[in-house]
This record gives C-alpha cells, structure tokens and sequence, in this order.
C-alpha cells in the first residue's frame, strides 16, 4: 500500500474520529458565540470612541476614525479572543488518544506512526480553517450589523478587510496545529489544557504588555505567537488601538509584516510537531 | 481461503529501565490452531503481544507474523485482528463508529462494520455510547474489531475477561470455528481452567521466562497424582518406581505420580502388596498451572487479581 494511500486513509479516519464525537461542535458553538459577543462590544466601543474623538475637536474638521481600521478591529475578534478553540481542537486532537486508550487501536489500524501525526496535522489544519469560518461567522455576522446601526461603514467590499478575513483562516488552521504540537508532546491531557488556557488567558497577554516597555524587548514581543498572529492578520485589539487613537505614540519597533507573522507561526509549530515526532511519537504505545 | 499465518516470537527480551520484563523468550502458534498464553499478571503476557503487534519495540529479539513485522505487511488490519484491552474506546463515540473509523484507517469494506456487530451479538447496541457498555459488552466489541479485517490470525489479551457464563460458552465456540477455518489464534489468560476447554497448544510464561510450551495434552500428562499405602511400603514403592513412577514417601502414605490410580492398583496386585490406601489426588490442570507459575521463594502463585495486566 502506497505511502499516500495510506495518508489518505488516516486522514479519513481521523476525520471520522473528530465527526463522531460532540467536542467539535461545541467547541464551535462557543467560538461562534464568545467571538460575535466580543464582536458586537467592539463595535459598540470604536463608535463610542469616534463619537467621542469627534466632539472633542474644536473648531477643527473632526479626524474621522478610518472605516477600514474600525471593521478589521471589529472582524478581528476572532484572532483577539477565540484563538483559544483551534489551540484546545489542536491539543484534544492528540491528547484524547492518550485519555482513552485509543492511540492502541489507532497504530494497530496504522502502525506508521509518522502517517498517523501527519493525517492528524492535516485534520488540525482543515478544523483550524473551519473554527476560523465559525469565528467570522460571528464576528462579521454580529460586528457588522452593529456598526452599520450604529453608522458606521462595515466596509466589507474593501479589500483590505477582506484580506484580513482571509489570513485569519491562516491563523486559525496555524494555531490548532499549534495545539496539536503541544498536545502530541505533553500526551497528557490536562497538563495541556492546563497550559493552553494559563498561555492564552494570561501568560501571553503579560508577557506581551511588559516586552512593550522596553525597546529591545519589544523587538522580541514580536515573536510571541499572539504578536505574530496580529501581524499576520494585519490586525488586533493589542497592535490595532495605537492605530485607532492619532494621539497614542507610534510603536517603538516596526512589527512584522504580515507574511513574517504566518512563518514565524508555522515554524513553532512545525517544531512542536517535529520535537514529538522525535520524542512521544516514537515511544511505546501503553 | 485463509492464508496460513504463523505467528512466531523469537529470542524476545524486553527491558524497562531496571526490570527486565522478556528473557529470550520464545514460541510459536500455529495456524488452524488456539493457542493459550497463560501466566500470572505481570508475568509478561501483554508485554509480548503489544510487541508482536507493533505497540512496543522489544530490547532484542523479534515478533513476526508469516515472517515478517506487524508494521511491514501489506494491510496489517486484514492480515491479524488484535483485541488487547477493554478500555480502548472513547466513551463519547459509538461501538459502530469506533468500527467504522477502523475500516476507514485499515482500508476495510465498511459493510463489515454491520457483519462483526451482529457477530458479536452488539447490533442493538451499536449506535449507543460505548460509556454506557458493560465490561462485557466491551469484550465483545474488542473482539468486532479484531475481526473486522476478516484476519487470518487473532490475538487476544484475557478476551474471557468480563464475559458471563453465556459469554464464555459463546466465545469457546467461536474461537474454536475461528480455528477450525485454517486461522490462528493467540489468547492470553492468567486462569488455565478459563482456557482449557479451547486450547489445543499451551504456553506458559512466569517472570517473563518461558515455562511450558507444548500441547494441552502434554500439560495433562504430568497431572496425575495417587495417594497409596501399604504395611509393606518399601515394597511397594520399589514396585512403583519399577513401573516408571515417581515415589515420595510421605507420614499418610506414598505419593505416586506418573501413574494414574487404576495402573497403580494393577502394580500393587502384580507385586504381590497389600494396599491400605489409594486415593487419586490429581487436583487437575490448574494446580499443575499453578506449580508452574508459583514463586520459588513462597510456594505460592503470584497475585492474580483482575485487570493489572502487564
């Protein structure tokens, strides 16, 4: 049986695997939902915050917010907050194979286990895109509504705005392999959800507050996962407000472009997946 | 028609940090045959299937199946069936979806799905939760899915493990057609007597040594055991051990073994020995099992508590 055929069907199964079960959708309920809340309450925000840049200006034309800015802060949600679901689907993905027991039946249906972790990669990356489209789901879906109530431009024809749509599919589909690398290396599943929320929730935000201070730390905050991530997307509540607020000083460091951000996340993850390939992946299956 | 698959273990020796679990072990099932692993729990068991199946990598030696590694066939899944454990299964999924991504990965017709649900008797129950199965419902699955590739050799970690009287009888019965269709089969099981109605070869492991390997009726042959006695005891022990037996004197009498009672009557007779005792104390196949797989140390068999297998 060829090597493609066989990745064929380990991806199949795999895919079988995650549809047989209720934790991806849930796990998408909750993307759609917390992403379109947060959504709608940024949309609220930058109007009030437009409203209140216009009343301040004296005299003076009011320095209108940019329409393009707002969107892409608004549709960014998805990356700001729901990130956290591909990271968990990643993590899950490996890890349930360890809760269960059923990595045993999984290398007796394929006992290469580099065809098993490349189908789960693979799958990570396709559930990753999919969470993605759920997100925006609900951060276009509610976000834009709310601004066009409010007055302001959904701008959903710009292409700018929808090149931002587009990468955060990218940055979904990256941070559940990132998931996935993290959780084929720790095996355990609640050390990695443990550390995937700990990360997401507070580590990463602090760390990217305090490397913001300084200027040779801020040229290193710039390859933190969340800070690649904004220069991916092009966009993020973090990176994006300086950008909203004229008076706020420019950023000490240039960020990474957009394409910077995707490798340096690919390759966190490439070395995730490639550290438990060489480690956990080779080990007995007990 | 099955492809005859012998499954052969070879010089195996598996270490896990300081304890060595396999010492050159060594034996083979043949096909058309059930072949009974047995041994205490820990005693190396499900450290020699998991390597033979391609779960576990041996420190030295080799487990092949017609010759060659699990993870070198052509299509491991249709080649040999494992069930190693009832605790293998999501307890969110289905026992049908379980089947069904099996078939998927091992490139198996999927109609086969539905055929080894019925097989097992767990086409009612195949679309529930497998959280919600008994341990023997579980058995039942384990065994749909070494069967789901239509195999021509089954391995079988303690598949009597959780199945009710019933299930015992039906399983016997499968396993022995399963044989007589030209497969191989390989179960393991701590308790001989749980076997012994199915087995046609016997292999016995105690500290990852090999202490028997033959057939069952090789086993039953050292079995017999008869108490005798007489006034005239060295006579008599003289005459049994002419007849081939072995003879310890004991404080109720001799105790003969190799010979059965009837035979050692006629010797007794034939001697011209007036017996004023003979009773048979063969206690059977499991105290025979059990000497083998006692501890020097204590005289007695290792624990054998359920479901702390190796």
């Amino acid at each position: 049986m060829s090597v493609l055929a066989s990745l064929g069907r380990a991806t199949a199964a795999e895919l079988a695997k995650v549809f047989s079960l209720k934790s991806w959708w849930l796990l998408g309920l909750i993307m759609v939902a917390y992403v379109g809340m947060t959504a709608a309450g940024l949309a609220f925000f930058v109007s009030d915050l437009g409203a209140q840049l216009a009343g301040a200006g004296t005299g003076a034309p009011a320095p209108a917010l940019d329409p393009v800015d707002t969107a892409n802060l608004v549709y960014s949600s998805v990356t700001a907050v729901g990130l956290v679901i591909p990271l968990l689907f990643g993590a899950l993905l490996a890890t349930t194979e360890y809760r269960h027991g059923t990595l045993t039946p999984t290398v007796l249906a394929q006992p290469r286990r580099g065809i098993v972790l490349t189908a789960k990669a693979i799958v990570a990356a396709l559930m990753g895109a999919l969470y993605g489209v759920l997100g925006l789901i609900g951060s276009v879906g509610l976000g834009a509504p709310v601004l066009a109530a409010l007055g302001e431009d959904p701008a959903l024809g710009e292409p700018e705005v929808i090149g931002v749509l587009l990468r955060t599919l990218v940055a979904t589909a990256l941070w559940s392999l990132l998931g996935l690398g993290l959780g084929a290396l720790l095996t355990s599943q609640i050390a990695a959800i443990v550390i995937v929320l700990a990360f997401t929730q507070f580590v990463e935000p602090i760390l990217r507050l305090v490397a913001s201070v300084w200027e040779w730390s801020a040229s290193l905050g710039r390859f933190l996962p969340g800070s690649a991530t904004d220069a991916l997307v092009g966009a993020g509540i973090l990176s994006s407000l300086g950008a909203l607020d004229p008076s706020a000083p420019s950023a000490p460091v240039d960020a990474l472009l957009w394409w910077q951000g995707g490798l340096v996340l690919a390759a966190l993850a490439g070395g995730l997946l490639l550290a438990a390939a060489l480690t956990t992946q080779r080990r007995d299956v007990e | 028609m099955v492809t005859p698959t012998p499954l052969t273990i070879d010089s195996l020796t598996k270490v896990y940090g300081e304890v060595t679990a396999l010492r050159d072990v060594s034996f083979a099932a043949a096909p058309g045959r059930v072949t009974g692993f047995l041994g205490p729990n820990g005693a190396g068991k499900t450290s020699t299937l998991r390597i033979l199946l391609g779960l576990n990598r041996p420190t030295a030696g080799a487990a092949l199946i017609d010759g060659r590694r699990y993870r070198d066939l052509e299509a491991p899944a249709r080649r040999v069936g494992a069930s190693l454990s009832a605790d293998v299964f999501h307890p969110g999924r289905s026992g049908r979806n379980h089947l069904l991504q099996l078939a998927i990965a091992g490139g198996i017709d999927r109609a086969r799905v539905d055929h080894v649900l019925a097989q097992v008797g767990l086409t009612e129950a195949a679309r529930r939760a497998v959280g919600g199965y008994s341990l023997g419902m579980r058995q039942r699955l384990g065994l749909a899915s070494a069967l789901l590739g239509d195999p021509a050799a089954l391995v079988l970690d303690e598949p009597i493990n959780g199945l009710d009287p019933d299930g015992i009888r039906w399983m016997r019965g499968l396993l022995r057609s399963l044989a007589a269709e030209g497969r191989t089969v390989l179960l393991s099981s701590h308790v001989l007597s749980e076997v012994q109605q199915t087995v046609d070869d016997v292999v016995v492991i105690r500290h990852g040594r090999i202490v028997f390997d033959g057939t069952l009726e090789a086993l039953e042959a050292g079995t017999s055991r008869v108490r005798v006695d007489a006034t005239d005891r060295a006579a008599l022990a003289d005459a049994l051990t002419r007849a081939g037996a072995t003879v310890e004197p004991g404080a109720a009498g001799l105790t003969v073994l190799g010979l059965d009672a009837a035979r050692t009557g006629e010797v007794a007779r034939d001697a011209g020995v007036a017996l004023t005792h003979l009773s048979d104390e063969g206690d059977g196949l499991e105290s025979v099992f059990l000497a083998l797989t006692a501890d020097e140390a204590t005289g007695t068999a290792p624990a054998a508590s359920e479901g702390s297998a190796a």
